[in-house]
């Protein structure tokens, strides 16, 4: 009788010197800090965690209501609501020591200074393996303008982060723009290990009874499968436009959903929304991913990154 | 047993758009504590994509299907058709299955054993009630329901709580059932005759906030159950807070209703700003 299962599929990927034990992680602000999912699955069968957005002080967030489902989609206009870089570190990182899994911080600044300042600590944290910079905020010096729609803006914090950071910087990219691959150029010169793409697409719902928008904040970012056609496209271009490695994110809910983006060249991905339908959504896609790998009669996920047919 | 597939062992309409529905729930009585809730997914043919957010009405055995086969341990919700969601829900039939998460969140301090206890629920907010109720006269509490509604339509489950051994006072905006007026005229009253009694309240926001008012006054321990849009449930998604106390534009101060609610006492929310806050806040209704 022949064993189908004697050798298990690698799935492990590796992205800016990081090896993933396989290319699953939750999407920043999806899985809090992690510790809060720890009921549910088993933090160390994925491939990294990603913590929730950090900033330099607590930010306590938008008004209510934050959040609203739209068609295969939710907005949320939470406001990056977190305890701040000296909390997290005191009080969310010494979690992480019994983790066997790397972590991912992920930050934001409002000013140069503070991307700076929060790198600079994060650079201090041993159990911090790499961050993940949110370029999706208004520079509140600048008239407001997003760092992540501009390229110059977009290269110089990537750049001063660069500086301050000793570990694997990986940029989070906003869809919110003319041409992402020109972003996507400007923060690899700028330094940066590697690219997630996308964020959430900015939207908006009304209520037809009230008149009001859905969400107090107006404009909220549309998650879930809703923007995962949009996700894979600009992953895509991503990914032929620059040479670091590409995760993909936006709208996941299955393993074959992470397929496309694995296929369009992305070497790891990122699942959001699905977290908060079925906190064990991750697992169902690694194992699915694995599945699927067998069915091909693959040994490796390697095999299928980038095996788009054009 | 906190995230499952389960069955529907059965949906059915009690009152005018108000459905209750029965899932098996193995575990469920030693797990949930009153005031806690769930999230219920169907699991085919959701036109839906996030969970709903239900708090838990009552647990409890079903007889075994025959002999040599143990007890189906259920537990019930009851909703009120309000959108989407819960129209598909309430089109379910015993058989389909649905997924669970839970029970979540904080549930009700049962405070000490002995004293006089005040159960405020106005409409689909007397749901969680049930299970406090029931669990207050277990350790041999003194239980009280106050139940306020529109019409005698909101009106439900009275008779059960009665033979809980619960005395009930029925009050309606339209005077079709027990005595006209709102739930708090009656809850004054009952003050007055019961000034050492712990007050536990679940409905409207503001019922909750009249029901809040009434208590500081007098100084009589309240605790509230609230409702709000919920993702995850499990205070990851950050979109379901509530003010708490103190907070300010200049000091903004946030609490997950999942996760340190949704029972909160009412010392520790900021009720200046709750009254102006959506209409209907009861469980059941996402």
């Amino acid at each position: 009788m022949t064993n189908v299962n004697s050798k298990r599929p690698n799935l492990a990927v590796e992205i800016a010197g990081i090896k993933l034990k396989n290319p699953v992680m939750p999407a920043s602000g999806t899985f809090g800090y992690g510790e809060e999912y720890a009921p549910y699955l088993d933090l160390n069968s994925l491939g990294a965690i990603v913590t929730k957005g950090l900033s330099l002080n607590p930010k306590a967030g938008n008004p209510t209501p934050r959040i609203a489902e739209t068609t295969s989609g939710m907005l949320n206009a939470i406001g990056l609501q977190n305890v701040g870089i000296d909390a997290f570190v005191q009080s969310k990182v010494p979690y992480y020591r019994g983790i066997n899994t790397p972590i991912i911080a992920n930050f934001f600044g409002n000013t140069l200074e503070e991307y700076g300042e929060v790198a600079r600590k994060l650079n201090d944290v041993p159990e911090v393996t790499a961050v993940e910079l949110n370029i999706s905020c208004p520079n509140v010096k600048q008239g407001g303008i997003v760092f992540g729609t501009e390229a110059s803006a977009a290269a110089q914090v990537v750049a001063l982060v660069r500086k301050a950071l000793g570990k694997p910087l990986i940029v989070k990219l906003t869809p919110n723009v003319t041409d992402i691959t020109i972003i996507a150029r400007a923060v690899e010169e700028a330094g940066a290990d590697a690219i997630s793409c996308i964020n959430t697409i900015t939207g908006m719902a009304i209520d037809i009874r009230t008149r009001q928008p859905k969400i107090a904040n107006r404009t909220g970012g549309l998650s879930g499968p809703a923007i995962r056609p949009v996700a894979v496209r600009m992953t895509h271009q991503v990914v032929q436009a620059v040479k670091i490695p590409v995760i993909g994110i936006g709208g996941i809910m299955c393993a074959e959903d992470a397929l496309e983006f694995l296929i369009a060249g992305a070497t790891a991905v990122q699942v959001g929304t699905a977290n908060f339908i079925d906190p064990a959504a991750m697992i169902a896609v690694i194992e699915g991913l694995e599945r699927f790998l067998i069915e091909e009669g693959l040994d490796d996920i390697r095999q299928v990154i980038g095996s788009l047919k054009v | 047993m906190k995230n499952y597939s389960t069955t529907i062992l059965a949906n059915h309409e009690i009152a005018p758009g108000y459905f209750r529905m029965k899932l098996l729930a193995p575990g469920i009585k030693a797990q949930a504590h009153p005031g806690q809730f769930i999230m219920i997914r169907p699991q085919t043919g959701l036109p839906t994509m996030l969970r709903r957010p239900f708090g838990i009405l009552r647990c409890g055995f079903l007889p075994p299907e025959c002999d040599g086969l143990p007890e189906r341990e259920y537990l019930e919700i009851l909703y009120k058709v309000v959108g989407k969601g819960t129209t598909f829900l309430s089109e379910l039939h015993a058989g389909d299955r649905a997924e669970v998460l839970g029970p979540l969140g904080r549930g009700f301090d049962l405070g000490p054993i002995g004293t006089e206890k005040i159960l405020v629920g106005g409409g689909i907010g007397l749901v969680p009630l049930y299970l406090l109720a029931e669990t207050l006269i277990e350790r041999g509490d003194k239980v009280r329901l106050l139940i306020g509604g529109r019409t005698r339509d909101d009106i439900l489950c009275v008779t059960e709580f009665e033979r809980l051994g619960v005395e009930t006072c029925v009050s309606t905006d339209d005077g079709s059932l027990g005595e006209a007026g709102f739930v708090t005229n009656v809850l004054k009253r009952k003050l007055d005759k019961y000034p050492q009694a712990e007050v536990f309240a679940c409905g409207p926001m503001p019922m909750l906030a009249a029901v809040a008012h009434i208590c500081s006054i007098d100084h009589v321990p309240l605790q509230v159950s609230l409702e709000a849009h919920m993702a995850c449930g499990v205070g990851a998604c950050l979109g379901c807070v509530v003010k708490g106390a103190g907070h300010s534009d200049s000091n903004p101060r946030y609490l997950c209703t999942c996760k340190a609610g949704p029972v909160f006492s009412a010392g520790e929310l900021d009720w200046g700003r709750m009254e102006s806050q959506g209409e209907s806040c009861t469980k059941g209704c996402a």
